[in-house]
């Protein structure tokens, strides 16, 4: 095996190792069971009595969202007001300008819903202070929002039957202290120690080896970047993400931020089955997330270290593959990994430009998220995955004509209606927005924007339609990842793909928590001889055909006219 | 909403305190630590700082090792990729060029001995990389234009040349600013 190749396995390995011990202790902390971390417990109290919270203080699944959309409205007019005046706020050693409303409501929303779209580029569109008090702090309490409304489902499986289900400010806290805040100090030092900058100095002024003056942009990135990982947030501190050589210095930290970024969506699955004592569903999801990923993995990585054809036209050597938006130090084996991984967990960061890859790599990309639950962003993954599951019991349950159940409680009409506004809320999104792009685009080419529609394509034909596709997916799925090459700083871009933006988090987190609300209350039926079983391997390939078939098969006409169209052109 | 809104302020306003203040503290406290002290690894001639370690630099004359094309000319203010796609027609046109201009700069290479990476733009636009195989395609030109024997380059190229992580995982790769200061300093 190749040493690029072996990159990829070891890093997956590792990932794992580290993702089982720490699902386990994962759910000890949501339970308030004893942990190594029990020292911080007055750094919460404190945090508890300085915003009047009683922390014992059990909420229903109403409550839990309420608290969730208010704190989570506070945190969006901070964000806009901090972007807006930035220029005048301190720790702006670059000068850089407070941002325009439209480019501010997009970044706002963008990272209040742990989206990242970055219509920027970080070296000249943020201030040092903007970078902590809006990006870092939204990095890490929308990742601990996701973790909290998951906790909310763990509960509404854990007992019989009840209305209780925690309090939603007490998850939100130890999210962030108990989990995100130690292993990003940990992640952080790894980068620190491998050339990414931590201080506050500006841009430092250098004339090169052969005598050109140019500026290099720094600042305190590595906290930011090990939080944009864990908390699959996706931001880059630089335009270019974790493709920049400080953000990304070498192979280690790329498998550590390659690390980061699945450990959690993992851990949680892994968190579900002892938190619910059912060890064996949660291996049953995992294993279909798993078979998911792999089927969207596998393809791209042939086609990404197969190598450009039309590069292969001009007689150029690829030993490694498809070269042109890559990395020498990562080479395009762990890159196509990394596009994997960071399309279907709804992280979002790149170290190689998605733009330019095969147009096979394009449609696995696309298809990540499209499903958006293969192992799915930090928390909200698995509400996802919840909502196919539900639909696959109700569908399992008509085909063998029992009344469909999951885990003693009866999946009824309400819920069902749930289910499917929020399954199929996603393709609405999606195109409905790129239909939308490509009608402006076509009838007011000349509309006098920031940049006009008829300069928003980077490149022409089939590949120009997939440009605006992915901007419609990346901001439905929250990923925040884009085929960057599209002119996407204007008020057309800004405004639709922000109300996408909101639309694609909130609703997808109110549908399973309501769900999940639902059956709590219900009562408890005993498993029995008629019950159907979900833990099994048969009703795991149930929910990847249902998976399959909601989510891949709705965009099958989006992807014949971009992605596919490209690649029966070049592949000749 | 009225319920959980004062609690919500008061909330974020700690977070805040705790996440955007204290973490980043502990974290620049932590670079201080590390080699270049958190502002980035730099690299010295004479006491002259010459470049970052970890960013790619333009080399355009011939006795110099040339890096990759960049989309931002190497100018780390920023930082960019091309975001061409392979069925772009103006792109495989300006590849096409590259090659040219290659072929004639290094007038014993063969076409087809060109490797991807000489002729495409990296993702950051700053990448200090080059695999080796890549390197010494220009061992001739670099050797002619210093009037120093081919074998004494390419025996810098391997040097030069870095394994990959633990010898066994990732590509290897040859760091063109450091092989560049290391063909200066040869007498």
């Amino acid at each position: 095996m190749s040493t690029e190749l072996l990159g990829v396995l070891v890093t997956y390995l590792l990932t794992l190792a580290l993702a089982i011990p720490l699902g386990k202790y994962i759910a000890r902390v949501y339970q308030g069971q004893k942990t190594l971390l029990d020292f911080l417990a007055p750094l919460e109290r404190l945090l508890y009595r300085a915003s009047g919270i009683d922390p014992t203080r059990e909420m229903n699944w109403k409550q839990h969202l309420l608290a969730l959309l208010t704190i989570n409205l506070v945190w969006f007019v901070l964000a806009m007001v901090l972007l807006l005046t930035q220029g005048n706020l301190p720790l702006n050693p670059d000068g850089n300008p407070s941002m325009s409303p439209d480019l501010a409501f997009n970044t706002a929303i963008s990272f209040l819903v742990n989206c990242n779209l970055q219509h920027y580029s970080g070296e000249s569109g943020l201030t040092y202070f903007s970078q902590l008090t809006v990006i870092t702090f939204l990095q890490f309490v929308s990742a601990a929002t996701g973790m909290a409304a998951v906790v909310v489902l763990f509960n509404a499986f854990k007992e019989k039957s009840s209305e209780k289900l925690g309090n939603f400010f007490r998850y939100l806290v130890l999210s962030c202290t108990r989990i995100l805040l130690p292993l990003c100090l940990v992640i952080a030092a790894i980068l620190a120690f491998n050339g990414t900058p931590t201080s506050f100095d500006g841009k430092a002024d250098i004339v090169t080896l052969q005598g050109d003056s140019v500026q290099v942009s720094r600042g305190p990135a590595a906290g930011m970047i090990a939080i944009k990982h864990l908390g699959t947030n996706g931001g880059g501190w630089f335009g270019v993400n974790s493709a920049h050589p400080l953000e990304n210095p070498n192979y280690l930290t790329n498998m550590t931020e390659l690390v980061a970024q699945v450990l959690i969506p993992i851990a949680m699955v892994i968190a579900f089955g002892v938190y619910i004592r059912r060890k064996k569903l949660a291996w049953t999801i995992f294993g279909v997330m798993t078979v998911g990923m792999l089927l969207l993995l596998v393809p791209m990585l042939l086609s990404e270290t197969g190598g450009s054809p039309t590069l292969a036209q001009l007689h150029l050597l690829q030993p490694t593959g498809a070269m042109e938006g890559k990395e020498v130090r990562f080479g395009p084996a762990i890159s196509a990994y990394w596009s994997t991984v960071t399309t279907i967990i709804s992280t979002g960061s790149v170290n190689a430009m998605h733009d330019s890859t095969m147009p096979l790599s394009g449609t696995m990309q696309l298809l990540g998220m499209f499903i958006n639950c293969f192992y799915g962003g930090c928390g909200v993954g698995i509400l996802n995955y919840f909502i196919f599951l539900i639909i696959a019991v109700f569908i399992s349950g008509l085909m063998v004509g029992r009344t469909p159940e999951f885990l003693g409680k009866k999946v009824e009409a309400r819920e069902m209606k749930i289910a499917t506004i929020i399954a199929l809320l996603h393709p609405l999104l999606i195109l409905a927005g790129t239909a939308l792009a490509c009608f402006t685009l076509t009838s007011y080419p000349d509309a006098d924007w920031t940049v006009k529609p008829s300069a928003w394509l980077n490149n022409p034909g089939f590949h120009g339609f997939s440009e605006m596709l992915y901007e419609f997916t990346s901001s439905a799925a929250n990923n925040g990842s884009g085929f960057e090459g599209l002119g996407d700083n204007n008020v057309f871009w800004n405004v639709s793909t922000g109300f996408v933006l909101l639309l694609g988090r909130f609703l997808p987190i109110i549908g399973p928590v309501a769900i999940a609300g639902l059956l709590a209350r219900k009562r408890y039926v005993p498993e029995s001889a008629g019950t159907l079983r979900t833990d099994t391997a048969t009703f795991g390939f149930m929910t990847l055909a249902v998976i399959l078939i909601i989510a891949a098969l709705a965009f099958f006409p989006a992807l014949v006219l971009g992605t596919l169209a490209e690649y029966f052109t070049i592949y000749q | 909403m009225k319920t959980y809104l004062t609690a919500s302020i008061k909330l974020t306003l700690v977070l805040l305190v705790l996440l955007a203040g204290v973490y980043p503290a502990l974290v620049a406290g932590i670079g201080k630590l590390s080699p270049g002290g958190g502002g980035g690894e730099t690299v010295s001639r004479n006491g002259k700082v010459v470049g970052f370690a970890n960013v790619g630099q333009a080399f355009t004359q011939d006795r110099y090792f040339q890096g990759r094309p960049s989309a931002v000319n190497y100018n780390a203010a920023g930082s960019a990729g091309s975001n061409k796609g392979p069925s772009n027609p103006d792109y495989l046109a300006t590849v096409q060029a590259r090659i040219d201009t290659f072929l004639a700069h290094n007038p014993t290479v063969q076409r087809d001995q060109i490797t991807a990476e000489l002729v495409t733009a990296s993702g950051s636009g700053l990448d200090p990389h080059l695999s080796p195989q890549a390197a010494y395609l220009q061992v001739a030109r670099v050797a002619q234009a210093r009037n120093l024997p081919e074998q004494r380059v390419r025996a810098l190229v391997e040097q030069q040349v870095e394994a990959p992580l633990l010898g066994i995982l990732g590509p290897e790769k040859v760091n063109v600013l450091q092989l560049n200061l290391a063909l200066d300093a040869l007498k």
